[in-house]
């Protein structure tokens, strides 16, 4: 309850500030605009622009999910969340608000690699949106660890990307991986073993975070 | 009174090859008021930041206990309240909304009466719906004290807290200090000779200033 309270405290502070949305949004435009013009008439394979989503939404994650701590660090508001809520608390709040920002903003990609790019057809439905749920999760929770410790350094536009990359690359690959099989039409009994890899980075990766968050929080 | 102590074992704070301070002990109890001194840059500020949890030190500990129980560190942001000038709200909520949303997210339920009495108290309840972010200087530390009251706390620690005050806010303040300090343990740190004045007793941190290296 506490976590979202907290949740409902960054989501109404979004909606007035735009901080994260605006960004995002214009991320997504900018970069589909810029595949879009790069292909011009050309028919692209299934693979590659399945290959594409994926880099737009690693991209745009890059771009507005630091957000969640970077805002409260630059505000100077970081003390004031240490004197109201437990360290455990905070980062379920904040991961609250990464799952839905990153939910809405993979759900807006997905849908305009749909209507935009002619070879994007999914033959196996249910394993590509099984595959984005999961991917989805492991995105926001590696993504709100990675924006706490970055959250405390200088460079922070610069090293959230650098430092996410090595973090987010057994997912990404994954979800490649994955999207490759929704394309060719397999089933999800015959991607178990790539789903149970994803199953798996999420797991770890909250069970981690969880564990670090209280070294990370506290200077 | 409110069944609360605190006391620092052996804290000694180093920043790089930098002695703040050395081996400080001391204890805390309410009822009284207590004074951190010290010229600027004496270590004031990171003395209090240890106290309330918010840093860890060098060496030593902070214990604080709740009804004869050592309160653990998730659980010690229940029992503080903290004003300090590097304290702030959230500037896109209004005043009010910030005070709600504090008690929300502590898991308590918003009290109503008792945040309508604060900010009558520190005479600006007529601007409770105004952004933060339209408030002077001086308002913002007043609700900085509303925020640090809201949840009756047992320890209390006012860094500079009349700063940026008019003299009606530091007459507030006063009184709410004199007020709390005859049930709770409340703690200034300040270099103002007013502000110290109200104190009972006063940890002079340059006391425990000696040479490392």
């Amino acid at each position: 309850m506490k976590a979202f309270s907290l949740f409902i405290k960054d989501w109404k502070s979004e909606l007035r500030t735009r901080y994260a949305i605006n960004a995002l949004a214009m991320f997504i435009l900018v970069t589909i605009s810029v595949i879009l013009f790069s292909i011009g008439q050309e028919k692209i394979s299934e693979y590659l622009t399945g290959g594409l989503l994926w880099v737009v939404i690693f991209f745009s994650a890059m771009s507005g999910l630091s957000r969640a701590f970077v805002s409260e660090e630059e505000r100077g508001t970081t003390l004031t969340l240490q004197l109201i809520a437990s360290p455990s608390n905070i980062f379920s709040g904040k991961l609250i608000f990464n799952v839905l920002l990153v939910f809405l903003m993979n759900l807006v990609i997905a849908f305009l690699f749909f209507i935009l790019f002619e070879s994007f057809v999914i033959k196996s439905t249910g394993l590509f949106w099984l595959s984005f749920l999961l991917g989805n999760l492991g995105i926001a929770v590696s993504s709100t660890i990675i924006a706490a410790i970055i959250s405390k350094a200088n460079s922070k536009g610069t090293l959230y990307p650098v430092l996410s990359f090595p973090i987010l690359l057994p997912l990404i690959l994954t979800l490649l991986e994955l999207t490759k099989f929704a394309i060719d039409g397999e089933t999800i009994g015959d991607s178990y073993v790539e789903l149970f890899v994803l199953i798996s980075y999420d797991v770890i990766m909250l069970t981690a975070s969880y564990l670090l968050f209280d070294f990370i929080w506290k200077e | 009174m409110i069944d609360f102590s605190s006391q620092i074992n052996g804290v000694t704070q180093i920043f790089g090859r930098r002695l703040i301070f050395k081996d400080i002990n001391y204890s805390f109890a309410p009822g009284c008021i207590y004074g951190i001194s010290g010229k600027n840059g004496s270590g004031k500020s990171t003395l209090s930041k240890i106290i309330l949890g918010l840093i860890s030190p060098t060496r030593g500990k902070v214990i604080h206990k709740s009804e004869g129980k050592e309160i653990i560190p998730e659980k010690l942001h229940d029992h503080i309240g903290f004003v300090s000038p590097y304290l702030f709200l959230y500037d896109e909520f209004t005043a009010w909304e910030n005070i709600l949303f504090f008690q929300k997210i502590r898991g308590i339920e918003p009290d109503i009466e008792k945040s309508k009495f604060l900010f009558e108290q520190f005479g600006i309840y007529d601007r409770r719906n105004d952004l933060l972010k339209g408030y002077s200087s001086g308002m913002k530390q007043r609700i900085k004290f509303i925020f640090a009251l809201i949840h009756s706390p047992g320890l209390l620690l006012f860094d500079e807290p009349t700063s940026n005050l008019d003299t009606a806010g530091k007459d507030t303040v006063y009184k709410i200090i004199e007020e709390s300090g005859r049930e709770r343990i409340v703690i200034i740190a300040s270099n103002e000779s007013t502000d110290l004045g109200l104190c009972t007793k006063t940890l002079d941190v340059e006391q425990f200033k000696t040479k490392e290296n």
